[in-house]
């Protein structure tokens, strides 16, 4: 375990983290109660579907959820991201927390040249001149695999392949040597061979920089791969909370558990596929108890009533919110 | 026509579907007006679809699967090749003589979203094909459409809702509802659980094939998800640049891959299992597939594959099954991987 940034501070400590929107058809209530840290050089899966939270709650901690109303506390390296300052924040979202996204198609603007926009970046940041930004440009088109990086630097994003510009995207997000780094889907878009490349290439990038990462996915396979620690998330709370290698040897919530058996399998045949039944919940006037209640086959009357995260027997660190959990039941 | 729920007679014939060294080009524009670049986006592929099996088709992005697939339900031309249809040859079927086979071979596509027109109510989406044949009307057709919902697990109180008012998964189940108004025969599914959450896609694949048992349906499933694939084929192939690489039945496929793409392509799907990526063979595929504008020569696969040796740069390899094989196992490549062999470079002396 790496030791955390100073002693007795964590690089990152969420605590009780709400996201709300208020719609013209009541209020969204997109993330509640939401609770974890990080340290230097680890890597926390944010795994949920879509409506889960998962994308939103990272996007509020920097200030990028235009319109939302954000309660609770997101320390980073001790400081309140929440209530800092838009200059300072401005700062962090630069060398402290960078994003990656889903579509690099389009985050990347596409009229200008790939390099010209990490320049750009560069020099928003720091005092440096236009030649001396473009030399890092090339060095880290390079050093994240694109090939004849000083010739590729001048082409226009369509001139790239998807995993290229993901490529691009992730020189961009380092370019400053964020000590996070959130990446949001990153090889959602991308085929198969070229995801195991990416996650190849974060998972080096953050040996060498000793970041830490939010990986968020819906994938648990790719999480799996990927993730030291794991954060279950359903409309909009934690509902399972462990280290990767104990949540896949003992996954507790029965949601957990029926996102793994609804998967099927590439080394075993199936006859039958067990899927989760209903729909995923609609934000919007959320009933009161447990989330997944509509949808759990082990729902008991108890379940009316929100269970909080807490330790499960046995396990370090493996929470569940669950009534069932830890009576034998589950 | 309600009452024809399987294929009226035995047929001879036991493949639904010939496909014999079809090829597809599309004309790219190029810096040069006098210049006419080709793109092949189907390079010659046969195989054929038995009558109630699914079929899986899989590869890269780029690789021509949906061309190919867009090909056999005739949406597109064929540039070259042959196409039978239930022994009729289609390939060069006018829009006119396809109208009668247009009913027995549907299409189900990736994104329920953009597949329907948010404007129209669903029961007059689903009604569509009863419209556009001439097969029932009024009254009749709004009980046939009632009697497709509830077939796909949809509501059929729902009938008078707008698309806008259904889930992604939802969605899915009207699309394949439409798909099945008129009974097809051939049922072609692109992409279709890709942009559904983890949690519906179980649902809407147990539907797809409770479906086929129900009505006898033929697929042709494409999906770039590797263990969808094997969920639901029971055959499976695997195309690179417009080739089809490998063919075998889904079990064999996936426990002994003989192409080396197979296999690397196998080994790139995360595990569910904790820290696999350290324990994971070296990777194979770098780099992204070749442009299919580049001219090849020889294998397709050989500028990525780690066992090309001469002969791969000089001589494509015929789709054949190899000797020890099943029959039905069927392998273009010179240098297979034996069973249980990782993909890297062929060791001894190599065929």
């Amino acid at each position: 375990m790496p030791a955390p940034a100073a002693a007795g501070v964590r690089l990152l400590d969420v605590r009780d983290l709400a996201v709300s929107f208020r719609t013209p058809d009541g209020i969204v209530e997109a993330v509640r109660g939401l609770s974890f840290g990080l340290d230097p050089g680890r890597t926390l899966g944010l795994v949920g579907e879509s409506g889960s939270g998962k994308s939103v709650a990272t996007a509020a901690l920097v200030g990028l959820a235009p319109g939302a109303q954000v309660t609770g506390l997101a320390l980073y390296l001790g400081r309140d991201l929440l209530t800092l300052p838009a200059e300072e924040l401005r700062a962090v979202r630069g060398r402290g927390v960078a994003m990656i996204f889903q579509s690099p198609m389009t985050s990347l603007h596409p009229l200008y040249p790939v390099g010209w926009q990490i320049v750009e970046m560069i020099r928003a940041h720091e005092p440096v001149p236009t030649r001396q930004a473009r030399a890092r440009a090339i060095e880290l088109l390079g050093h994240v695999g694109i090939p004849r990086a000083e010739r590729r630097v001048d082409d226009y994003p369509h001139q790239y392949s998807g995993g290229m510009l993901q490529r691009a995207m992730i020189a961009m997000a380092i370019a400053l040597r964020p000590r996070i780094l959130v990446a949001d889907e990153p090889t959602t878009a991308l085929d198969v061979s070229v995801q195991a490349q990416i996650l190849r290439l974060l998972a080096g990038l953050q040996r060498e920089l000793g970041m830490a990462m939010i990986l968020i996915t819906h994938d648990l396979g790719v999480a799996a791969e990927t993730a030291d620690e794991m954060l279950v998330m359903y409309a909009g709370r934690a509902l399972e909370q462990a280290t990767t290698p104990d949540l896949f040897a003992r996954p507790s919530h029965p949601y957990t558990r029926a996102l793994l058996r609804s998967r099927p399998r590439l080394d075993a045949a199936v006859a039958r596929l067990t899927p989760v039944p209903g729909q995923p919940p609609s934000l919007i006037a959320l009933p009161a108890g447990c989330p997944f209640r509509p949808r759990c086959a082990e729902a008991v009357e108890r379940c009316a009533k929100t269970p909080p995260l807490v330790a499960i027997g046995g396990d370090e660190g493996h929470d569940a919110a669950c009534w069932l959990v830890g009576e034998g039941t589950a | 026509m309600s009452a024809a729920a399987a294929p009226a007679a035995a047929p001879p014939d036991p493949l639904l579907v010939r496909v014999t060294g079809v090829v597809k080009e599309f004309a790219t524009r190029s810096a040069s007006p006098f210049r006419r670049e080709r793109l092949q986006a189907v390079a010659g592929v046969s195989f054929g679809l038995r009558r109630g099996e699914t079929l899986g088709l899989v590869g890269e992005t780029g690789c021509g699967k949906s061309t190919l697939a867009r090909c056999i339900v005739r949406l597109h031309e064929l540039t070259a090749g042959e196409l039978l249809f239930d022994g009729a040859d289609l390939s060069r079927a006018t829009q006119s003589e396809l109208r009668p086979f247009r009913r027995r071979m549907q299409m189900v596509f990736q994104d329920p979203y953009g597949s329907l027109n948010p404007r129209r109510r669903v029961g007059s989406i689903i009604g569509d094909p009863f419209a556009i044949h001439d097969v029932a009307a009024g009254r009749e057709r709004m009980r046939l459409v009632q009697v497709l919902m509830d077939l796909v697990g949809l509501n059929p109180e729902h009938y008078n809702r707008f698309p806008a008012e259904f889930s992604g998964g939802q969605r899915q189940r009207i699309a394949i509802a439409r798909a099945l108004a008129l009974r097809p025969e051939l049922v072609v599914c692109d992409e279709p659980v890709s942009a559904l959450d983890v949690s519906i896609q179980a649902q809407i694949l147990n539907l797809l094939v409770d479906l086929q048992r129900e009505l006898g349906l033929t697929y042709l499933f494409i999906s770039h998800d590797l263990a969808v694939v094997r969920h639901v084929s029971d055959r499976v192939a695997v195309m690179y640049l417009g080739r089809i690489v490998e063919l075998a039945p889904a079990g064999l496929l996936y426990a002994s891959a003989r192409h080396p793409y197979t296999a690397a392509l196998l080994a790139a799907v995360p595990a569910f299992e904790p820290g696999a990526r350290s324990r994971r063979a070296p990777l194979v595929l770098a780099g992204d597939p070749p442009s299919p504008l580049e001219a090849l020569r020889g294998c397709r696969f050989h500028a990525r594959c780690p066992r090309a040796q001469a002969r791969c740069r000089a001589e494509e390899p015929a789709l054949e099954s190899r000797v020890g094989d099943d029959p039905g196992h069927l392998t273009a490549c010179h240098f297979p991987l034996a069973d249980g062999e990782a993909p890297g470079p062929a060791t001894g002396s190599g065929a």
